[in-house]
């Protein structure tokens, strides 16, 4: 495993479109729900716990068994409710396995995977392994939306990087909890859900405008 | 506590439905409930000793067949309680099954988590294609005032022999960022209704936190959070209306 390749696929600047998505983050911002540092950490920390932990597993399970990538794409949809949310997963899928493609040789998955699979699968061309796909999978639910903070609320950005910091330990928690879980029926994979994630990305879609597109 | 209860739906062969086993044990007692001779069988969960409580394994089996229509309420909430620590958390596994051509509507009153609860409930629900569900699932933390104690639900939906749904929501003391704004946002009630079938509703917003959504197969999701139970109850309480019997199936 080469830990620079793991950089690499956790890099902020990797050009697969995540700076368009807030993560639900523009939706709490409006609902008043999110307005500082404090409620920020707080977002963070749930959707970590819930969308965080559902993405790490199936990246690392994608990562650990790319020929069933269409199975786990499938447990994806039935984890993902809100069809706004199953749209942005699908869009940033995409994105990532176009940029991917140009880094590795990925197996072929379809068109427009679910963001977690798709990250799964380039983790395993990169050469690294299921754990290495968690952590970028639990890292990446909680920087897209800290990024995002930043702009939307004009937060301190060193204050708003604190908080990814401090979430750190609860990645790597919740990224060997994921690899464990490799072999297990898909039924049975976490599931962790957040219902104002979900209705928040339906509001959200109806606005006519937003910064982010989720 | 250990208990089970079972019910078996069947069509009766005149557009009606029986109960063919209808059979509980405290804390879960099944009452039939309704008019007879209707098309439809009602039938409430009685509690018949508080709870659950820490220790208590409690399992409820449904099946509706080909042609029956099954509607399960409860005549009041459950209240998860506390219990003596050294006993594994209480549980409540729900199991049904919908035939094609059957239909089940679940609306029982919600489920209370008492502060110190540790309670899961498992639901496992599958529905052969051509079948109907309307699945509800209403959760409130903590009684009136009280913190919430810890509550896990697990809930996965077949329809068609795919997975339809797949959730678990957690909440209480063990549970991290549940009231923060990505979960329920300080909102002390949450509640779901499933909906699938050959005939959906049309996807809508419901007013405040709460949403009608399309899932990725055939069936709908309704999700609603609030400050109390009042809020959800009246965005959910509109879905879980059984749809109404053909006329000829009452003419017969």
């Amino acid at each position: 495993m080469s830990l620079a390749t793991l950089l690499v696929l956790g890099d902020g600047r990797l050009p697969s479109g995540g700076h368009a998505h807030s993560g639900g983050l523009e939706a709490q911002v409006a609902a008043g729900r999110v307005h500082d540092v404090a409620s920020t950490g707080e977002f963070l920390l749930g959707r970590l716990v819930t969308s965080g932990l559902v993405a790490a597993v199936f990246a690392a399970y994608s990562c650990a068994r790319v020929d069933r990538w269409d199975e786990l794409d499938a447990g994806m949809d039935a984890r993902t409710p809100s069809p706004a949310l199953r749209k942005a997963s699908r869009a940033q899928g995409r994105a990532l396995l176009r940029a991917g493609r140009a880094m590795w040789p990925v197996a072929t998955i379809g068109r427009d995977p679910h963001h977690p699979v798709a990250l799964g699968a380039l983790a395993n061309a990169a050469g690294l392994g299921p754990l290495e796909a968690a952590v970028a999978a639990a890292h990446g639910t909680v920087t897209g939306p800290a990024s995002a903070a930043v702009r939307l609320l004009g937060l301190d950005p060193y204050e708003v990087h604190a908080l990814i910091a401090r979430l750190a330990p609860e990645c790597d928690r919740i990224a060997a909890d994921a690899a464990s879980r490799i072999g297990d029926p898909v039924d049975d994979l976490p599931a962790a859900g957040a219902p104002l994630l979900d209705i928040g990305a339906e509001l959200h879609a109806t606005w006519e405008v937003r910064l982010f597109a989720s | 506590m250990k208990a089970s209860a079972h019910i078996v739906a069947e069509a009766d062969g005149r557009g009606g439905t029986r109960p063919s086993v209808l059979r509980g044990e405290s804390p879960l007692l099944l009452r039939r409930t309704g008019r007879r001779g209707g098309g439809d069988l009602t039938v409430h969960l009685v509690g018949g000793a508080a709870g659950p409580l820490r220790g208590d394994d409690l399992r409820l089996d449904i099946e509706v067949g080909p042609g029956a229509r099954l509607t399960v309420r409860s005549v009041a909430a459950q209240l998860a309680l506390p219990g003596r620590l050294e006993l594994p958390a209480s549980r409540l596994a729900v199991r049904a099954t919908v035939a094609a051509g059957g239909t089940l509507l679940w609306a029982p009153e919600p489920l209370i988590a008492a502060a110190g609860c540790h309670h899961l409930a498992a639901t496992e629900v599958t529905v052969e294609r051509g079948g109907t569900l309307i699945w509800r699932d209403d959760l409130v933390c903590g009684r009136h005032a009280e913190p919430s104690g810890t509550v896990k639900t697990e809930v996965l939906i077949r329809y068609g022999g795919k997975a339809l749904y797949r959730h678990e929501l957690a909440i209480g003391p063990s549970a991290p960022g549940w009231s923060g704004p990505a979960v329920l946002g300080g909102g002390r009630a949450a509640g779901t209704v499933v909906l699938a079938g050959p005939s959906l509703p049309d996807a809508r917003l419901l007013g405040g936190d709460a949403v009608l959504m399309p899932l990725a197969g055939p069936g709908m999701l309704a999700s609603a959070v609030g400050p109390d139970i009042r809020a959800v109850a009246a965005a959910l309480d509109p879905l879980c209306v059984l749809p109404c019997l053909p006329l000829e199936s009452l003419a017969a």
